[in-house]
């Protein structure tokens, strides 16, 4: 986190930057979308935002296992992690039982920095 | 040739003001109402248990009433609502007194059966379906507990049916929320039932709009660039072609964009290139969103394959009782004396002999509620949440009792319990499963409202 490359650039940015998100429940998984604002920033997230970043950023769920989906039409990818929701809708003793608020949590996962990342803000 | 269809609700305990405002302001062909999540079956199950008469989303009649004047003055307009539960023949006999009360008895009312396979469990049993569970594999046998509800989604064919019957309303049990949108179009325009590439794009319109306001500006990372209390709920226009225009109403609050329509596509889905419902298998990994005018946005670029031949079958179960109670710590030390309370509460239950099977404490606002991120050890205040499951109903009301004498006899600083005792809940597990399609048989009943 600290090593920054030269002093104006920071090492990381949040996902946030690039893209947003929306997430939900199926069961006892829940699905986390994240929807790149431009092409270039698509690239990006393909190339680093994997599904074992996803699941390092989660550490208290409870997660088996994440599964990563691409949607390059409309720029998104989409991420399941499985048996997170300790029981889902039903059975949950967490106020969140449905995973509504990973998708405003993960804008603040952290990236390498890009070099390019005007080309991939928000427009 | 477009076909205009609108969504205005979403879940059962949808903006009741929002069927109405939408037709006041929109002309739409159909109007579909979606009321049923995973568990609000199992509900309204519960519900019929205590009242043969009832099990059915009685805001449906709440909302048919308030659309009594439209129905009257729009002879284009028609509804498709999967509001009738559990129960769609009381709920078209509660929505059929409504109409010939407002004086419209003449309108015609079609209604869906057959998604309900509870009473055919064992006659499907025995017939070899184990009802495997999708996510733990194991059979329907292995599980002792009594089955509240067991019901097939349905799809868009007998919706199709009951207005090709001349339903000007379609009530039906649970059908995939998408379908209730397929339903009409492929009524509009003819479609056959393998065309699988027009079926996918009316499906992706109907998953886009089928959680109402969710695609227009509700639920938006960017929720602080609209007007939500005035937000507008969606119209998808969808032509011959099976491709979607998302709109909303004009001068309605909210936003349609390309942001909001993708974030909207990709809520809870699971792997984007099968999108499964009952009608077709849907691929949206080459579906394209693209502005074209403000609150427009074009959706094109579904691909789709045959339909699945089993169908989806939510089926739920009795799982004992569960209660939440919260209250609020304050001060230096907040979290900690939130911890002690928890703990308090916990060593009480356990002096007085009950053991509680699940047993859960969160201390909102020291980031507890997404589980190992944003620790604040140093919030000086925060809301205690204790949540307890037990099967047993008078372990999870003692449960509920012990936070009341915290006010008293626990730690200086706290405040909120003016909320009265935890109500507690019957708690209904949910069974994912399959059943072969040609096993459910579905039944399409059109009659004038008055004779319902």
């Amino acid at each position: 986190m600290s090593k920054t490359r030269s002093p104006t650039k920071p090492a990381t940015i949040s996902l946030g930057r690039v893209a947003h998100t929306r997430s939900g429940d199926k069961g006892n998984h829940a699905n986390l979308g994240v929807v790149a604002y431009t092409p270039t920033g698509y690239e990006f997230l393909v190339r680093e935002l994997t599904a074992d970043r996803v699941a390092a950023f989660f550490p208290g769920l409870g997660t088996s296992r994440v599964e990563r989906f691409e949607l390059p039409g409309i720029c998104a990818l989409n991420f399941v992690l499985y048996d997170c929701l300790a029981g889902g809708a039903s059975q949950s003793l967490r106020l969140d039982t449905q995973g509504k608020l990973l998708g405003t949590a993960a804008l603040d996962l952290p990236l390498p920095a890009p070099d390019n990342l005007l080309q991939m803000e928000r427009p | 040739m477009i076909v205009r269809i609108a969504n205005a609700a979403g879940f059962l305990g949808d903006n009741l003001d929002a069927p109405r405002r939408l037709v006041e302001s929109a002309q739409v062909d159909y109007l579909t109402l979606e009321y049923l999540a995973e568990l609000t079956m199992s509900i309204l199950a519960n519900l019929r248990e205590k009242d043969p008469e009832a099990g059915y989303a009685r805001d449906f009649l709440t909302v048919l009433r308030s659309l009594v004047p439209a129905l009257e003055a729009q002879e284009q307009l028609r509804m498709v609502t999967n509001g009738g539960g559990v129960n769609p023949l009381s709920c078209a006999a509660a929505a059929g007194a409504i109409l010939k009360e407002a004086g419209v008895g003449d309108v015609a009312v079609g209604v869906v059966t057959g998604d309900d396979i509870r009473p055919r469990l064992a006659e499907l049993r025995a017939a070899g379906c184990k009802f495997e569970n999708l996510d733990t594999h194991e059979p329907l046998s292995s599980l002792a507990a009594p089955i509240v509800s067991a019901n097939a989604y349905l799809g868009a064919q007998p919706i199709a049916e009951a207005l090709a019957g001349g339903a000007r309303i379609v009530v039906t049990g649970r059908v995939a929320d998408a379908s209730l949108t397929v339903g009409p179009a492929v009524h509009t325009f003819g479609w056959k039932w393998d065309d699988y590439q027009r079926l996918a794009g009316a499906s992706v319109a109907g998953h886009l709009i089928e959680c109402g306001a969710q695609v227009t500006g509700g639920f938006y990372t960017h929720w602080d660039e609209v007007d939500l209390a005035a937000v507008g709920y969606p119209i998808a226009e969808i032509d011959e072609q099976g491709h979607c225009v998302i709109t909303k109403p004009a001068g309605s609050g909210g936003r349609v964009s390309r942001e909001t329509v993708c974030e909207q596509l990709v809520y809870e889905i699971g792997d984007g290139a099968h999108y499964l419902t009952p009608d077709v298998d849907v691929d949206f990994t080459q579906v394209t969103a693209e502005e074209i005018g403000p609150d427009r946005v074009a959706v094109r670029g579904a691909r789709g394959g045959p339909r699945p031949e089993t169908l989806k079958v939510s089926l739920a179960y009795r799982a004992g009782f569960t209660a939440s109670m919260q209250v609020l710590c304050y001060g230096k030390g907040a979290v900690d004396k939130a911890r002690r309370c928890a703990e308090i509460v916990r060593r009480r239950l356990e002096d007085a002999g009950c053991k509680l099977a699940r047993f859960h404490a969160e201390c909102l606002g020291a980031g507890e509620a997404v589980p190992g991120l944003n620790a604040r050890p140093d919030a000086e205040e925060v809301v205690l949440r204790l949540s307890a499951a037990d099967p047993r109903r008078e372990a999870v009301e003692r449960f509920t009792r012990e936070l009341a004498p915290l006010a008293t006899a626990g730690p200086a600083g706290l405040a909120g319990y003016a909320a009265g005792r935890a109500p507690v809940r019957e708690v209904f597990a949910y069974w994912p499963t399959l059943v072969p399609r040609d096993a459910v048989s579905t039944k399409v009943d059109v009659r004038k409202a008055r004779e319902w």
